[in-house]
């Protein structure tokens, strides 16, 4: 169906010749930071759809792109998110009752209930803050990326993003400086057919994503996006070579946004459910199950346990972050600068004069 | 102590915060061999070959990875050739860097200083005289400085440098080159967020930035021999304002003409008078009168036409004056 790379066979199991090899604690940590991010997804559309939170953009059909890539990287290296990756954010250590709590946007948000909810950020790990506008993070990965090589820091910086953002300027010009300069970042772009409602082919007439990278100076590699091990061994392999000073690569993940585009979007508007289906068939959670299955290390029973301990930790951390308020005022004055300035002292002074009268 | 132009204190604030902070990072087009098309970079390479880049033709790009630097804890100082040049880059400056710190809770921050050469005076027509300062001052989160002499552009730029948070450094390409002063060798600082008053004077207040605090000191001088005593206001930084030089000056003098080279509508100038409205207008004894470009686009041959000139500042003073 997809012209890329493969590991994971349909019988569970693997092409030796890319098999990564992963260690049983491994290959479970994985599978259940992609299943953390499928069962998270459930219950925050469910919150959503309930008023508990404002809005939310799920990842549904993207775990192995987005898990697979994130867990190839080391602590010191650097994850530039769009927004549809807290599940990386949850293996770079992110609490997430923080999550929930950015998600309510309450006093206990790390962003202070300024962003809208998927705005994560997740400093301790590495993980920046984001944007809504698409592709803007683009060149940061790059100047991250470059500003290691000038400390002379062996680390790299995975970058994601999706069909829509290869259209923007900010793709352009990242990927160009990045061959230029030769920065250690890893192009992960999650090709997941469908920017809100524009299909790939509306976004662009080259026959596949990848292909933009040869004409930067580096390579571009294809990979099947369902395949948690294809895009984990293709994301370590990048990430090796850029923290060895050869350079970034981009990697097209050919996935499927199973989901809406976010709680505001009903793709019934614009696309087929027999194509979807297509894609659901292709699951790239219960593909990885049938590997770990193959290789002895799954069952029945775990799978029931863990789904249990994930459903728990979302029920506890969503009691955790209920418990908070708003924000306090104070809140929608600091952070502008390091230090206020006396226009905005005059204004929140002002503000709290006025709510005090 | 040396005698320098603007450009030549710009190069030796560049240079010597480079030698003081191996974090500071010079990027943009031109800037490197050619020493920037201003040669405000001049000489920097040959020091500092690892630390200063020639980039690609791409003013996104050039903000874009210079936020990636200031975010992993370099210190960047990107040029933008000419501030016409500057609006591919208008989203990563006012969406990215001026909103990273609040957006990330301060878990993030983009300690850059932008420099750009903006204003008239070169005849370089639509594209190479904008002054475009207001787009940013209405931007949260950005510093915006306008130094108008050798000694202070200097001073102001190694404090932009040294700022934890964006600025935005518009330096007047009109005053490059046109005079001379005495900058000191070593530290010279000059704090963000003071105005300077060059000239004390008592009927009333003349407030500008940049190229046109000089119109304004020329037409000061005019005025004095007509027996009209201006205060002149260099406000030097645009964001944040130092209100209260502004508001004591014209409480003092009960008049004000406000004076900018950008159009006049939604002009940074029209916040100024905005601020005196509020907050002084017990005090005043006319109206607040403007000085500015016209509300068109920059143009080419009749560029001294469009740029205001102390005749035109006198013709202000005159009408304040009458009340």
């Amino acid at each position: 169906m997809v012209d890329a790379l493969r590991v994971i066979r349909d019988d569970g199991s693997t092409d030796p010749r890319l098999d990564p090899k992963l260690s049983e604690a491994d290959a479970v940590r994985l599978y259940r930071g992609m299943s953390l991010q499928r069962i998270l997804d459930n219950r925050m559309l469910a919150l959503q759809r309930q008023g508990r939170i404002g809005f939310y953009g799920p990842s549904l059909g993207q775990e192995a792109a987005i898990v697979g890539a994130a867990i190839a990287m080391e602590p010191d290296d650097w994850i530039v998110p769009q927004y549809r990756e807290p599940g990386a954010a949850l293996v770079r250590g992110m609490p997430l009752k923080e999550l929930l709590c950015q998600l309510m946007g309450n006093a206990e948000d790390a962003v202070k209930g300024r962003q809208m909810p998927c705005h994560y950020v997740y400093r301790k790990g590495n993980y920046l803050s984001i944007s809504s506008p698409v592709g803007t993070q683009l060149p940061h990965a790059v100047g991250i990326g470059w500003a290691m090589r000038l400390r002379r820091e062996p680390h790299a910086v995975l970058v994601f993003f999706g069909d829509g953002a290869t259209s923007t300027a900010d793709f352009h010009s990242a990927m160009n400086f990045a061959g230029v300069f030769r920065t250690p970042t890893v192009f992960l772009c999650n090709n997941n057919q469908w920017a809100i409602s524009v299909p790939v082919a509306k976004q662009t007439a080259a026959s596949t994503l990848a292909q933009k990278a040869p004409a930067y100076g580096f390579d571009g590699v294809r990979v099947d996006g369902m395949d948690a091990l294809a895009v984990y061994r293709t994301t370590r392999d990048a990430a090796g070579r850029a923290r060895e000073g050869q350079g970034p690569t981009m990697i097209e993940a050919v996935t499927y946004r199973l989901g809406p585009h976010s709680s505001s979007d009903d793709p019934a508007r614009y696309r087929d459910e027999a194509e979807v289906a297509t894609w659901r068939a292709r699951d790239p959670i219960a593909r990885f199950r049938k590997y770990l299955e193959h290789a002895g290390w799954w069952d029945e029973g775990r799978e029931a346990r863990l789904e249990q301990e994930i459903g728990d930790e979302i029920t506890h951390a969503i009691q955790e972050a209920e418990r908070a308020g708003p924000p306090g005022i104070d809140t929608l004055f600091t952070d502008v600068y390091e230090t206020m300035p006396a226009h905005l002292r005059e204004e929140r002074d002002a503000f709290v004069a006025f709510r005090g009268r | 102590m040396p005698a320098m132009t603007m450009v030549q204190a710009i190069n030796n604030a560049l240079r010597e915060e480079m030698r003081r902070d191996d974090r500071v990072i010079v990027l943009g087009e031109d800037v490197g061999r050619n020493g920037g098309v201003f040669r405000c970079t001049e000489g920097l390479l040959d020091e500092f070959p690892d630390r200063v880049f020639d980039t690609p033709l791409a003013e996104g790009g050039i903000i874009g990875t210079a936020i990636g630097m200031a975010l992993y804890g370099l210190r960047p100082v990107p040029e933008i050739q000419f501030m016409d040049f500057i609006y591919p880059a208008f989203d990563q400056i006012v969406s990215e860097a001026a909103k990273m710190r609040y957006r990330s809770g301060g878990q993030f921050t983009v300690p850059m200083t932008i420099r750009t050469p903006f204003g008239g005076g070169i005849r370089g027509g639509h594209y190479h005289s904008q002054s475009s300062e207001a787009y940013f001052c209405h931007t949260p989160g950005l510093k915006v400085v306008v130094p108008s002499t050798p000694k202070e552009a200097k001073g102001l730029l190694t404090a932009s440098i040294r700022d934890p948070d964006p600025v935005m450094f518009l330096e007047p390409k009109k005053l490059y080159r046109s005079s001379r002063e005495e900058v000191p060798e070593g530290e010279v600082l000059v704090p963000i967020g003071e105005a300077a008053v060059r000239r004390p004077g008592k009927d009333l207040s003349l407030i500008a930035y940049g190229y046109m605090a000089q119109v304004c000191l020329e037409a000061a001088a005019k005025a004095s021999e007509k027996g009209v005593e201006a205060e002149v206001i260099d406000l030097r930084t645009l964001v944040p304002l130092d209100e209260p030089t502004i508001l004591a000056s014209v409480k003092k003098t009960g008049r004000a003409v406000v004076v900018y080279e950008a159009p006049r509508t939604g002009g940074f100038g029209g916040e100024i008078s905005a601020i005196l409205a509020e907050k002084a207008i017990e005090y005043l004894r006319g109206p607040i009168v403007r000085v500015t470009g016209f509300d068109t686009p920059f143009p080419y041959t009749l560029e001294d036409v469009y740029m205001p000139n102390a005749d035109r500042v006198l013709a202000a003073i005159d009408k304040v004056m009458a009340f």
